[in-house]
């Protein structure tokens, strides 16, 4: 479980998350809408442990420990993983040298690959020259070798084509035990009841929306959550008032 | 015209001649006299001691010439094994080429200055010994040949000339190391070569220096490559050295001539390198490129590179990128010259430290720092280059791989 209690963040002098709370079951998925600027981007890199993110207050638990002032690293050995949105090139770095990488235990990066339409791209180095819907594709990639328990996904659907968005959405509900494979012994429902597999996905559009079942929605709004509710009904609203609602629930809430 | 004499007379009149640029050496604290060393059989080079043995691998060497096309193997001022194991490629001392050929006089000192500078005249004035390599037209090497020039006593000067030709439509791949023995601390290498890369001929010269802390280090090159031929001349120095300068030349003399140059530099705390290097772009289709990955631990380096394009419909490109991770500098200095219209020619240069971003990035893949750092090093410092025969690229990784361990 990630417990994120009364968090307060700065990025150099500027507070840009304002007493968070959030909580994420296991086998639970949760989406992050807002506007540009909200703080999105900022929560999932507080939560991975970027240090230029400055906790000034409040606490981050995952799997019963204190991670609020973990390295990275020491976070990601704990199951905390994430899609970036733009992640840098690392030149000379093959993306087949980082999926093995990523895997704590030998894998066939081929098989893998061929999942995410990216064979081709094993032996060029990482991000070097991907377009948008590339650089997602490797994240997967990566994500499926690393295989987390906690999954942040930064936008993982933007620069997709509408080709490759299916097989995103698709791989992302596998990643997150979406895909409820038919066993004999136990009822689907049941077999939900026995996910693990936590995330916390950003999205601007909400295609993911059509792939991957939801737990719920959160609105982050100026550095705030001001909405818990049902992700399709949050995307509903937003689309017919925009995000300026959010500033009356907001008002209420406090 | 060749005339030993003359040649002696032009180097004499250089003795104190200092060299264009590079810290000045007083060549006078150093021994040149010979030092005598048996021939080795082949079940003697393999008996070599084993901590010998590990510092010629590192140096492209091995003893066992298994996938070699032949082995020049220079102790010192003496050759001690040299032998060729593939027919059209010849490998021969140049002592002994200068006595009994007569075409080597039509390479001997035509490409380098004798009377370049000190370090020229040195060479000529007492030359201890050399490589001749040469692959006879059509023939294509199978395996490189590996040349090793060794030294073992402490505070020589060794020394040596070596002529590489590349005939006609031949394919030659050499690898040459320079190494020291374990024990050895000081010392100095002067070394001349000159290359020769005829009509659609290919040659690759992957060098690989493993020196000794206290070393002096100025080799003094000139490569002419022939219309259609292609040179490319690899270097790699991952480990310290007190003092090393060079600026190899070449001149691209014939269409479609085309010339690459890799470097790939680790400079230590105590350690300075002055290198680069100079391509002249003389004919229409002429491609020139020099790549150099220069990473500091508290070294100086200063990365040179210099394009000349003398005529259009030419194409050059200079890339220079330093890594500074533990002080030291590194100084890069890039020279397009283009002479007349229509060159085409580029650079790019960036000096800098390992970027935050991309550690964190590892880091959250669950890498620790440290193994985030030398992950993104070793990503920095492999290069591909294009036309080595995988086997010579394989050499280059695991110099990489080894020095791993002293860079972080």
């Amino acid at each position: 479980m990630l417990q994120i209690e009364d968090l307060q963040v700065k990025l150099g002098e500027k507070e840009i998350l304002k007493h968070i709370d959030l909580e994420i079951r296991p086998g639970e998925t949760h989406i992050l809408f807002g506007p540009n600027g909200s703080g999105k981007t900022s929560l999932l890199m507080t939560i991975m442990g970027y240090p230029q993110y400055e906790v000034v207050a409040g606490k981050i638990t995952f799997k019963g420990e204190d991670i609020t002032h973990l390295p990275i690293d020491e976070r990601a050995k704990l199951g905390v993983g994430m899609s970036f949105q733009r992640p840098p090139t690392i030149n000379g770095l093959k993306t087949r040298q980082m999926v093995r990488l990523c895997a704590k235990d030998e894998i066939d990066e081929e098989t893998l690959a061929k999942q995410v339409n990216f064979e081709g791209f094993l032996d060029r180095d990482v991000n070097a020259g991907f377009s948008g819907g590339e650089i997602k594709r490797s994240e997967l990639l990566q994500m499926m070798a690393q295989a987390p328990d906690l999954m942040l996904f930064d936008e993982p659907e933007s620069g997709v084509d509408m080709e490759n968005i299916s097989l995103v959405g698709k791989t992302i509900a596998s990643l997150l035990q979406k895909d409820l494979p038919d066993v004999e012994t136990k009822s689907k429902m049941q077999a939900r009841l026995n996910r693990t597999k936590m995330g916390l996905i950003i999205t601007h559009t909400g295609y993911i929306l059509d792939y991957v079942a939801a737990d719920k929605g959160q609105v982050l709004y100026d550095g705030m959550l001001s909405c818990v509710s049902n992700p399709h009904e949050i995307l509903s609203c937003v689309g017919e008032s925009g995000y300026k609602e959010c500033v009356r629930c907001i008002t209420e809430n406090n | 015209m060749y005339n030993r004499e003359q040649l002696r007379e032009r180097a004499s009149s250089a003795i104190d001649k200092k060299g264009a640029i590079g810290p000045d050496i007083n060549l006078d604290e150093f021994d040149d006299a010979p030092v005598p060393h048996s021939y080795m059989a082949d079940e003697e080079l393999c008996a070599i001691p084993e901590q010998d043995q590990k510092q010629l691998i590192m140096a492209g060497l091995d003893v066992t010439k298994k996938e070699r096309g032949g082995t020049y193997f220079q102790k010192d001022t003496e050759v001690i094994h040299c032998h060729t194991q593939q027919d059209g490629i010849e490998v021969i001392p140049i002592k002994k080429a200068l006595e009994h050929y007569d075409w080597i006089k039509d390479y001997y000192w035509k490409l380098a200055s004798v009377d370049a500078d000190k370090y020229t005249a040195a060479v000529e004035l007492n030359l201890h010994d050399g490589y001749v390599i040469r692959a006879l037209p059509g023939s294509k090497s199978v395996y490189p040949v590996q040349a090793c020039l060794y030294l073992e006593k402490d505070g020589l000067q060794q020394n040596v000339h070596n002529i590489i030709i590349a005939e006609e439509d031949s394919e030659l791949h050499i690898i040459t190391g320079c190494a020291t023995a374990p024990h050895m601390k000081r010392g100095a290498h002067v070394g001349i070569s000159e290359f020769f890369v005829k009509k659609n001929a290919k040659l690759t010269f992957t060098m690989i220096h493993n020196w000794a802390e206290d070393m002096i280090v100025r080799p003094r090159s000139v490569a002419q490559v022939e219309e259609g031929g292609l040179f490319l001349n690899n270097y790699i120095c991952m480990k310290p050295v007190r003092s090393l300068q060079m600026y190899p030349t070449t001149h691209l003399i014939g269409k479609d001539a085309v010339a690459r140059f890799y470097s790939i530099i680790v400079g230590t705390p105590g350690s300075e390198y002055d290198l680069g290097g100079r391509i002249f772009l003389k004919h229409p289709g002429n491609r020139a490129e020099i790549v150099a990955r220069t990473i500091s631990n508290g070294g100086n380096i200063i990365a040179r590179g210099h394009l000349i394009g003398e005529v259009p419909e030419i194409k050059a490109h200079l890339e220079c990128r330093g890594l500074l991770l533990n002080g030291g500098l590194i100084h890069a200095i890039p020279e397009l010259e283009g002479r007349v219209d229509g060159v085409e020619m580029s650079h790019e240069a960036a000096v800098g430290k390992i970027a935050q971003e991309e550690i964190a990035y590892l880091m959250s893949r669950g890498l620790s720092e440290d193994e985030a750092t030398a992950t993104i090093v070793r990503g920095f410092l492999s290069v591909d280059i294009p036309g080595l025969p995988p086997q010579l690229q394989a050499e280059i990784d695991r110099a990489i791989e080894e020095s791993d361990k002293d860079v972080m």
